[in-house]
C-alpha cells in the first residue's frame, strides 16, 4: 500500500461496496421500522422504531383471515412445486436418457419457447380456465406452471452428471424404469432437486399476475395478493402494510439464510 | 430379436417420461399462443368476436395510449437495464478481489433484494417514495436537494422511481452471474498482466470485460425479456397503477387494463401482447445466433 494511488481506489471500492450494501439493505430495515410506527408517520419518513407494532399486527389479524390465506399460499406453493419438480424431472430424465432424432427436435422447439411472455397466454388462460370452470380455484393456478420448460432443461443439464453405470447396475438388477427413476435417480440428484425447489418455491409464492386474474374472492386469495389488495385504497395504512410484507417476504428470506449456497448455486445453475 | 426389443422398450419409455410434461405444455403454452395470435385477428367486446383482419394493428398505430405504454416500456428497457448491468459488473469487479476484507457479508447484502417479492417491495418502495417520505427527508438533510421531489405526482420523477425500484430488485442477481463468470477466469492472466505493468482499470477493461462477454450478452438479454414484460412495480408502487397520467403505464399493464378491467377488448389485448412477443422474439434470436457465432 506503498502507492497512493492503489490506496485511493482501495478507499473508493469500499466506499462504493458499503453504499451498495447500505442502499440494498435499507428497505428491510424501513420494512421492519414501519411495522411498528403509524401510517402517517410512515409517509413522514420517520426512521426511528415507534410503539404501534402491536396496533398494525392486531389491525392486520382483524382484517385479515391470515390462518386461510397462509394455508391458501402454503397450498398453491407446495402443491405447485411438488408436482413442477416431479412433472419437469421426468421430462428432463427422458429427453437425457432416451435419446432420439424426434425428441430431440422436441427439445430443441422447447429451449424457443423459454421466452414466451406470460403476457400473451393470459388471457387464452383466462378463457379457457372460465370453460372449464375453474376460475377461483387453486388448480387453475397450478396446473399452467407444472410443466416449467426452465426447470425441464435445469434438470436435463444435472442428468449429464448422474453416472450411467448406476442405471445399468440398476437394470441388470432387474429394476423396471421408473422404479430406476424413483429409487436411484431421484435420491442420488437430491441437491439437484433441492436447488430447483427453492427456485420453484419462490416463483410460486411471489407471482402476482396469474393470481390476480384468476383469484376473485377472499377467501381464496394468497398472501401476496392480500399485501397488495392493502395498498389499494389511495391512502393505505402503510403500518398494517408493512406487517403484511414481512409477512410475505419471512419465507424466501429463511430458505435463503438456511440454504444460502444452495440458493445462489441454484440460481446460477437454473440459467447456465 | 431382442436387442430390437430393447430399443423398442428404450423408445416407449422415453415418450412415457416427457409425455406429462408434453401433454401440459401443449394445453397450457401452445395452444394459448396459437389461439392468442389468432384472436389477434379478431374485433369485438367481451366473448362477441368477429373477424377483424388487420383492423387491429390498424388500432394499434392509432391509439395515443398504446405509444405512450410503448414508449414507456421502451424508455424503461433503454434506461434501467444498462445502469443495473454496469452497476452489477462494477460490484462484481470490487468483491472478485481475494484480499478484500468483508466480502461475504458485501456479497449477501447486494443480493438479499432478490429475496423479496415483487409485491413486498413494490409496496416498501410507495412509502418510502411518498411526498414527505424517507427519501425526500434524507434529500433534504443532506442538501441534495433544496425542495421536496414529487416523485409519484410528476411524469418523469415517478419514471426514475419505477426504474430505481428494478435496479434495487435486481442488481444483486446479475452480480452474481458476473462474480462466478469472474471466478473461472485463470488468476494467471492477471498476473502476468500485473507483471507487465498494465493498470488495473486496463486489466478490468481488456481482460475482465472481454471474457465475460457471453455473461454479459445472456443478462442483457434476459433483463430486456423481464424488462419488457414489467407488470407487478408500476401497477404497485404509484398510487393508482400506471399513474401519474400513464406515465408508468408499461405494455403488460395495459393489456391487463384491456382485458380485465372494463369490458374486455381481448382481440386488441391479444395484438398488444404479439408486440411484446415479437420483441422477445427477436431478442431471443440474437442470443441464439450470438451463441451459435461463439460456438464455431
Amino acid at each position: 500500500m506503498s502507492n497512493p494511488l492503489a490506496l485511493l481506489g482501495r478507499i473508493a471500492t469500499y466506499l462504493l461496496l458499503i453504499v451498495a450494501a447500505f442502499v440494498s439493505v435499507f428497505p428491510f430495515f424501513w420494512m421492519m421500522i414501519g411495522a411498528t410506527n403509524l401510517s402517517a408517520d410512515i409517509i413522514r419518513g420517520k426512521v426511528t422504531p415507534g410503539g404501534a407494532l402491536l396496533q398494525n399486527i392486531s389491525v392486520f389479524f382483524n382484517s385479515v383471515d391470515m390462518p386461510r390465506i397462509l394455508f391458501n399460499s402454503f397450498l398453491i406453493a407446495g402443491l405447485g412445486t411438488a408436482l413442477t419438480l416431479l412433472v419437469s424431472s421426468l421430462a428432463g430424465y427422458g429427453f437425457e436418457m432416451f435419446r432420439s432424432k424426434v425428441r430431440e427436435k422436441i427439445f430443441g422447439g422447447l429451449l424457443l419457447m423459454l421466452s414466451i411472455p406470460f403476457a400473451a397466454l393470459m388471457i387464452p388462460l383466462f378463457i379457457m380456465m372460465a370453460n372449464f370452470k375453474m376460475i377461483n380455484t387453486y388448480q387453475a393456478i397450478i396446473l399452467p406452471t407444472v410443466a416449467s420448460i426452465f426447470i425441464i432443461f435445469y434438470f436435463r443439464q444435472a442428468t449429464k452428471a448422474f453416472p450411467s453405470e448406476l442405471r445399468d447396475a440398476a437394470r441388470i438388477d432387474g429394476l423396471k424404469e421408473w422404479q430406476i427413476f424413483l429409487y436411484v435417480y431421484m435420491p442420488v440428484m437430491r441437491s439437484t432437486y433441492a436447488a430447483a425447489t427453492i427456485i420453484v418455491f419462490m416463483a410460486n409464492w411471489n407471482n402476482y399476475l396469474w393470481p390476480l386474474i384468476v383469484l376473485q374472492t377472499n377467501e381464496m386469495k394468497t398472501l401476496t395478493l392480500v399485501v397488495a389488495g392493502l395498498t389499494s385504497a389511495y391512502t393505505p395504512d402503510f403500518g398494517v402494510v408493512m406487517v403484511g410484507a414481512i409477512f410475505a417476504t419471512l419465507p424466501t428470506l429463511i430458505i435463503f439464510f438456511l440454504l444460502q449456497r444452495r440458493f445462489v448455486e441454484g440460481m446460477l445453475g437454473a440459467v447456465k | 430379436m431382442a436387442q430390437s426389443g430393447l430399443a423398442r422398450n428404450e423408445q416407449v419409455s422415453g415418450w412415457l417420461f416427457v409425455m406429462p410434461a408434453l401433454v401440459l405444455l401443449g394445453v397450457f403454452m401452445i395452444y394459448p399462443i396459437l389461439w392468442s395470435l389468432w384472436m389477434s385477428f379478431q374485433v369485438g367486446r367481451g366473448m362477441a368476436f368477429s373477424f377483424g383482419g388487420f383492423a387491429n394493428i390498424v388500432r394499434l398505430t392509432q391509439d395515443p395510449v398504446f405509444i405512450r405504454a410503448l414508449t414507456n416500456t421502451l424508455t424503461f428497457l433503454a434506461i434501467q437495464v444498462p445502469i443495473m448491468l454496469v452497476l452489477a459488473m462494477l460490484f462484481a469487479n470490487a468483491l472478485n478481489d481475494s484480499k478484500l476484507w468483508g466480502k461475504g457479508l458485501f456479497r449477501t447484502a447486494i443480493f438479499l433484494p432478490c429475496v423479496t417479492s415483487l409485491v413486498a417491495y413494490s409496496v416498501v418502495f410507495r412509502s418510502m417514495f411518498a411526498a414527505d417520505g424517507v427519501i425526500n427527508q434524507f434529500l433534504l438533510f443532506t442538501h441534495i436537494i433544496s425542495d421536496p421531489i414529487p416523485w409519484m405526482a410528476d411524469p418523469f420523477w415517478s419514471k426514475v422511481v419505477i426504474i430505481s425500484a428494478i435496479t434495487w430488485r435486481w442488481t444483486g442477481y446479475n452480480m452474481i452471474f458476473y462474480l462466478a463468470a469472474m471466478q473461472n477466469i485463470d488468476r494467471s492472466i492477471y498476473e502476468a498482466a500485473k507483471i507487465d505493468g498494465v493498470p488495473a482499470w486496463a486489466r478490468f477493461w481488456y481482460i475482465t470485460v472481454p471474457m465475460l462477454k457471453p455473461v454479459i450478452l445472456f443478462t442483457t438479454v434476459i433483463s430486456t425479456i423481464g424488462t419488457l414484460q414489467l407488470f407487478d412495480e408500476p401497477n404497485l408502487i404509484p398510487s393508482t397503477p400506471g399513474a401519474p397520467s400513464d406515465s408508468t403505464l408499461t405494455l403488460s399493464l395495459y393489456i391487463y387494463n384491456l382485458s380485465f378491467k372494463f369490458m374486455p377488448s381481448f382481440g386488441y389485448a391479444a395484438t398488444v401482447s404479439y408486440v411484446i412477443v415479437v420483441m422477445v422474439g427477436i431478442l431471443t434470436l440474437i442470443q441464439f445466433l450470438a451463441a451459435r457465432e461463439r460456438r464455431t
